[in-house]
């Protein structure tokens, strides 16, 4: 009988964990459950290039639909689905629909969803950005005059308050205990960046916490929009946009009632094998699994290049459990990471999060605009290096330098070498 | 296999250079060269930089 191997998550990582399972062999059944009703599309540019400028929502979808290999073009895609519940020592899972569906194989690719603010008050005029109707009905609201307050200053916040200031908003961006991007940056960089977005003409507030949301109309809260938000210092920022910005969460209620960890996306070992059940692998955001690079321990990456990285590992691993052919050595991914706003093209490669200790190369962290060249140093090895407008083949060079630190170390147990 | 890259879109990210660095690497100012008649025993490796390009770039050309 045919075997099946079920995917449930139908954006970039499921998209590539059918094409890495067809690459390593697999030629009997793939079945895709994805929520969006969207074959899987490429996220970066909601916050960027289409969300300035998006068409229809079919226009939208057609700039950014990801091409899939031939391979992969007998794969059933069953999308507006949902996956409810999931029963892995049974290998079965609940659908939606109320189907039960069973399998052999299981990928976990079900990635992320926006953290929302826990605030009361009116809902309309809040947007978070993460799908493509995300992106397509904010650029509706995104119109020349109109404020808009960014709530997080991540990757993603930073590049809409970017977007949102190209198309004319007056944009407010409002970030917790730190920096833009410091966690991912390092303080240096990030207040040089802070200084840059300043700048292009938005306003900036640190070290503020929201507090509560301004509404239209006191006395009738259900049929109220957002006009403002409140600071904890009593500071009343008027905005008719408010874009939520604040972290994602992992997906994973529908595995709960299972003895595996998922207190923070799903623990897995170094072969993507999720941890505690057989014939189950995760890939992409919602995959912790350890960082044999740096030995940091089990945790998630939220980069781009992680689904790809993950997809191929996860796949060999799964094949050879569900073929009781022998395992091939994981490979260790190397992350890496880009965001453009306004001018600045900033790209990273390494995790910068794990440094001791950060360096100037090349410019200055204050001048990012000019270029600059960031090392992150744990201890004294290179573990990360981010750029601002450096040419490609320089980048090229400094991922030679991160990744290089890897081959060269010694190895205390061969197992974990990379191949 | 015929490459195609659409320059259009290409933002000279480097990924495809270290995907599949026998069909792609990045000049000294920072310019995508690539070759675009390519040995079919590359496919694995054109379709890694297909996959890891940023903003999606990378075409394989139908054969005529």
């Amino acid at each position: 009988m045919t075997r099946r191997i079920v995917i449930v998550g139908g954006s970039m990582g499921g998209l590539r964990a059918a094409e890495q399972l067809r690459a390593a062999g697999w030629t009997e059944t793939i079945t895709v459950i994805g929520t969006e009703t969207h074959l899987p599309y490429n996220r970066p540019p909601l916050s960027k290039e289409l969300l300035e400028k998006p068409g229809t929502t079919a226009e939208a979808f057609d700039s950014v639909k990801f091409r899939h290999r031939s391979s992969v073009s007998d794969v059933q895609w069953q999308l507006g689905t949902e996956v409810i519940g999931a029963n892995l020592a049974e290998n079965t899972l609940t659908l939606d629909t109320g189907e039960t569906m069973a399998y052999d194989g299981l990928v976990i690719a079900t990635g992320l969803r926006p953290r929302r603010l826990p605030l009361t008050g009116p809902l309309r005029g809040r947007h978070v950005l993460r799908t493509l109707e995300d992106a397509v009905e904010l650029h509706q609201e995104l119109r020349p005059g109109t404020k808009v307050a960014v709530i997080g200053a991540g990757f993603i916040g930073c590049e809409t308050a970017a977007t949102a200031t190209k198309l004319g908003c007056t944009v407010t961006l409002i970030e917790g205990t730190s920096g833009p991007m410091q966690r991912a940056l390092g303080e240096e960089l990030s207040a040089g960046i802070r200084d840059y977005l300043v700048q292009q003409g938005v306003t900036y507030y640190g070290q503020a916490k929201v507090a509560g949301l301004l509404s239209d109309q006191a006395d009738s809260e259900s049929d109220s929009s957002c006009n403002g938000i409140t600071l904890s210092d009593g500071t009343e920022i008027r905005a008719d946009v408010i874009i939520e910005s604040v972290g994602s969460i992992p997906n994973i209620e529908w595995l709960e009632g299972n003895d595996i960890d998922i207190s923070n996306g799903v623990l897995c070992d170094e072969h993507l094998r999720v941890v505690g059940t057989k014939y189950a692998v995760a890939v992409g955001d919602v995959a912790r699994f350890p960082d044999l690079r740096n030995g940091s321990g089990a945790r998630r990456i939220e980069h781009w290049s992680i689904p790809g990285d993950t997809a191929k590992i996860a796949a060999k691993a799964l094949i050879a459990e569900l073929n009781n052919t022998a395992l091939p050595e994981p490979a260790i991914p190397l992350p890496s990471f880009w965001s453009n706003q306004f001018d600045l093209k900033i790209q990273g490669v390494g995790s910068p999060n794990l440094a001791t200790r950060i360096v100037e190369l090349e410019g200055s962290a204050k001048t990012p605009h000019d270029g600059v060249v960031m090392g992150y140093y744990q201890d004294e090895a290179l573990v990360a290096v981010v750029s601002v407008g450096l040419p490609a083949d320089r980048q090229l060079h400094y991922r030679q330098l991160v990744d290089k630190r890897h081959s060269d170390q010694p190895q205390q147990d061969t197992q974990l070498q990379a191949i | 296999m015929k490459i195609f890259v659409d320059r259009q879109l290409c933002e000279n990210h480097g990924q495809c250079a270290i995907a599949a660095p026998d069909v792609f690497r990045m000049n000294s100012e920072g310019i995508l060269e690539y070759e675009e008649n390519v040995n079919d025993s590359l496919l694995a490796d054109v379709e890694d930089a297909m996959d890891a390009c940023p903003v999606q770039a990378i075409f394989i050309q139908d054969q005529p």
